[in-house]
């Protein structure tokens, strides 16, 4: 299998059954994605393909062959991913840091002025046991707006 | 004097985001070592029975170990030496460990253990701890005379109050890699203690404290879940390690984690409370019963702080606690942020508010009428300092969620609103601190200086809130400290990552430290005295400040060094049709001494909170036939964005002389309230709850009273 990740061509030998999220962990060396349940419910081992949030615990890895993966490592490649990773740090969206690779990669489809409703809507497969989400929607909006208020709740 | 920005208050960018957002953090599960093999456990499938054969026919390839593979004694060191870490001839619980098996491919060993038969004779399972026959610990707190103050009584209020388990539910299950070498054993792993694990695996492999080394990868969250379950998990993979010679990962998918680790025990709390006319409380007579599990574990210090915390933040001249730790024969409970706290101060806050509905007193009025204030004297008799701060968390919550006004508006409507007030101590409880004696140190570089502490980072913000706290003593920009990882070859023992001392109790040490180091600098900065002389370590041992007594005997004094102070509110919306709840609004204030990094502090009340919300409404460990049958995410359902109520946070800052800059631990308090005043929302909203989770099948049961009180 041939797969693009990062805007990096991958040659897989593997079982094309294999999950995308161990390619992309064994096979490439990308450990940035992880897993938390291994049956789509968390979020944490989410990629773009082609620009959509997928659970790579639930992709078998053929499908994404000839597409482009984009991974954590490769975030800041989308348009608004580094603001995203800068504003996970500055505003609390990062604690233990697992469930945010997943969350950032959830967020980076969103349209810059996204409303909150559409942030929480695109997250809502993506879960965190840290923070309780109003740190994560901070960041989120920050990331996607040029002023933001930097209130302590919403 | 340097002229050096303060980080102490300030929300300096945390040492480890960077790393975090671009997946550069290693996990336990990133990490690879060359042979390495990966292990898998054989766990009991029957509650309770002895064990009359194993039959394994598996290839050489395989490594197989059992309890005979133990070069040492045969438990998980932790309090008591009851559980252990294989089963030998007696099985007390589903998914007790049996065998260990290592294979080099990890496909290899998917569904490895229907090629692996365990046999058993059964024997009859208990899961009611009121009708257990081994109690594993006792506590009785005795102030005043009950008979007396029931006697003075004018109403005497009775209740029944119900927790269930609760699972902590990191989103990074548990894992560790066991690198065996020259009769040494060095563990990597996803924990919060590290010299937990370095003292079990001495004893499990029979091995000197230098042999051993435990060294913690990025950890993806513990809340409990990872201070003493890791113990048995790195005894595992040493023991496979070991008998095969190659390094040997273990790391359990979420369904093992879920079924074989610690949750938060379940509770049952009886409450029987004299008053006066007018509201004042004149006796609390309180029995706590915890359902510890299968084996001892921490059940004895999480009734400690339950009992503790069981009369609430109130004054009351005539308290007595009994407290009672029971076995049943399911998976062992252990450690989860609050430890005991929320299940007793859950009870003592619906009570509180069935007490109001009684008496006719509005709920604000008889919380001010009994809260502790600076100079009274909590249930242990622990006369409280000026930072008590019960009535200013309770006024400035009523006063920011307008409770007195929306408690009118939505009388009688699907919207209710309730609220809870608490307290937590910080540290371990009673003489603990003293046992535990703590060190920290600090070595300075040729920039600045370099923290060595046992405390782990979790996801709290341990490393950054330490060198917060040490550049503001030392003087130095917080860029110019650095955090050693924590490896149990370089770093002292620190105690334990838990019961909300890693900021006052650690952070402490490590204030002192900065200022023995800021002094031996005499007017020189760090870069300086470093080219001169050269390095030097400093080293401080936790000592208790002047007049901290405890009578571990009487379980009376000074259970903590400090107390913070929380008051929530919660309002939400019952769907009529569906019963399920909607919590619209919760107002958070706490009282936490100063907030080192006020960013990481709200942080870790707002996820707290969003925890006890869930431990209220929707965390249901389901229990059929001593295993938890609903073992997924599918199921178990913490709350995810959509269900994120908008929290306000408002943190007082009342300092703690003792505290470093004044500040009080606040971890786990934010996991106390929120459950009681979900309960209390439901009440005004005409539902008699009394055991959490409150899942519309228990308000269904509750039904609804037509006409809901004011």
């Amino acid at each position: 299998m041939k797969i693009v990740v990062n805007g990096r061509a991958h040659k897989i030998t593997a079982h094309p059954m294999k999950r995308l999220l161990d390619v992309l962990r064994e096979d490439c060396g990308l450990t940035g994605t992880k897993e938390g349940c291994g049956e789509g419910e968390c979020g944490a081992c989410t990629v773009l393909i082609d620009g959509v949030a997928v659970d790579s615990c639930l992709v078998p890895a053929v499908h994404a062959e000839g597409r482009q993966v984009i991974t954590i490592e490769g975030a800041a490649r989308t348009p608004t991913g580094k603001a995203l990773q800068n504003a996970f740090v500055e505003h609390g969206g990062a604690q233990c840091g697992i469930c945010t690779p997943g969350m950032i990669l959830a967020a980076a489809p969103l349209r810059r002025g996204a409303s909150l409703h559409q942030i929480k809507t695109a997250l809502a497969g993506n879960l965190c046991r840290c923070t309780g989400y109003p740190a994560i929607f901070r960041s989120v909006e920050a990331a996607l707006h040029k002023k933001v208020k930097r209130g302590r709740s919403r | 004097v340097r002229d050096v920005p303060r980080a102490v208050g300030t929300n300096v960018r945390r040492k480890d985001g960077d790393a975090k957002v671009t997946g550069a953090a290693k996990y336990i599960d990133d990490l690879t070592f060359p042979g390495m093999l990966y292990g898998a456990t054989i766990r009991s499938t029957i509650p309770r029975g002895r064990i009359s054969g194993r039959r394994v026919s598996l290839p050489p390839d395989f490594i197989v170990a059992d309890h005979r593979d133990i070069p040492g004694k045969n438990y998980v060191a932790l309090i008591e030496p009851d559980q252990p870490c294989l089963a030998v001839d007696e099985v007390r619980h589903v998914a007790e460990p049996i065998l260990l098996i290592a294979h080099a491919g990890k496909h290899a060993l998917i569904d490895i253990e229907r090629r692996i038969a365990i046999d058993y004779q059964a024997a009859t399972p208990n899961y009611d701890p009121e009708k257990s026959d081994l109690c594993f610990k006792e506590i009785s707190i005795d102030k005043g005379r009950i008979e007396l103050g029931l006697r003075n009584a004018d109403r005497v209020i009775d209740g029944e109050y119900r927790t269930g388990h609760q699972e902590q539910l990191y989103i990074e299950t548990n894992g560790v890699i066991a690198v065996p070498g020259d009769g040494r054993i060095t563990v990597y792993g996803s924990l919060q203690c590290p010299y937990y694990v370095h003292k079990a695996l001495m004893v499990a492999l029979n091995l000197p404290p230098d042999r051993v080394r435990v060294i913690q990868t990025e950890t993806g969250g513990g809340f409990g879940g990872k201070e003493e379950y890791p113990s048995m998990l790195a005894c595992h993979a040493a023991i496979l390690a070991r008998k095969a010679g190659r390094p040997v990962k273990m790391i359990y998918d979420r369904v093992e984690d879920l079924v074989a680790t610690t949750k938060r025990h379940p509770s049952i709390v009886r409450h029987r409370t004299g008053l006066s006319r007018d509201g004042r409380l004149t006796a609390m007579d309180i029995d706590v019963i915890m359902d510890g599990g299968a084996y001892a574990t921490l059940s004895a210090v999480v009734l400690s702080r339950g009992v503790i915390h069981a009369a609430g933040p109130y004054r009351c001249d005539h308290v007595r606690i009994r407290g009672r730790a029971m076995m049943t024969h399911t998976p062992p409970n252990g450690a989860f942020r609050g430890f005991g706290a929320p299940q007793t101060q859950f009870a003592v806050e619906a009570h509180m508010d069935r007490i109001a509905e009684q008496l006719g007193i509005d709920p604000v009025r008889l919380r001010e009428i009994n809260a502790l204030k600076p100079g009274d004297t909590t249930a242990t008799g622990q006369r409280l300092g000026k930072d008590a701060s019960a009535l200013p968390v309770l006024r400035e919550a009523v006063k920011r969620s307008a409770f007195r006004k929306k408690r009118r508006q939505l009388t009688g409507t699907n919207r209710g609103i309730g609220l809870s007030l608490f307290f937590h101590g910080s540290g371990f409880t009673g003489g603990g601190e003293v046992k535990l004696a703590s060190k920290a140190s600090l070595e300075l570089t040729a920039s600045g200086a370099r923290i060595l502490v046992g405390s782990t980072e979790i996801g709290q913000g341990t490393r950054t809130m330490h060198a917060q706290i040490v550049a503001d003593a030392l003087g130095v920009p917080f860029e110019a400290i650095d955090v050693h990882e924590v490896d149990t070859g370089c770093v002292p023992d620190s105690g334990p990552t838990v019961a909300s001392r890693t900021c006052m109790i650690v952070g402490k040490l490590l204030e002192r430290c900065a200022r023995d180091m800021r002094a031996r600098l005499g007017g020189l900065t760090p870069a300086q005295y470093f080219r001169q002389h050269g390095s030097f370590t400093v080293t401080a041992q936790y000592e208790p400040p002047p007049g901290l007594q405890w009578d571990d005997e009487r379980y009376a004094g000074d259970a903590y060094g400090s107390y913070a102070w929380s008051c929530n509110v919660v309002e939400l919306e019952v769907d009529p049709v569906t019963l399920e709840v909607t919590p619209v609004q919760v107002t958070a204030v706490a009282e936490i001494g100063k907030a080192i990094h006020p960013m990481m502090a709200v942080g870790q009340i707002e996820g707290g909170t969003a925890q006890g919300i869930g431990y209220a409404l929707t965390e249901e460990v389901v229990m059929k036939d001593g295993r938890m049958a609903n073992a997924q995410l599918t199921n178990y359902i913490i709350p995810t964005p959509l269900d994120a109520a908008a929290i306000d946070v408002a943190i007082l800052e009342r300092p703690y002389v003792h505290g470093p800059f004044g500040a009080k631990g606040v971890g786990e308090m934010p996991i106390d309230g929120p459950a009681p005043a979900v309960i209390n929302a439901l009440r005004h909203c005409g539902f008699d709850v009394r055991s959490i989770p409150a899942t519309p099948e228990r308000l269904l049961a509750a039904g609804r009273r037509l006409k809901a009180e004011g």
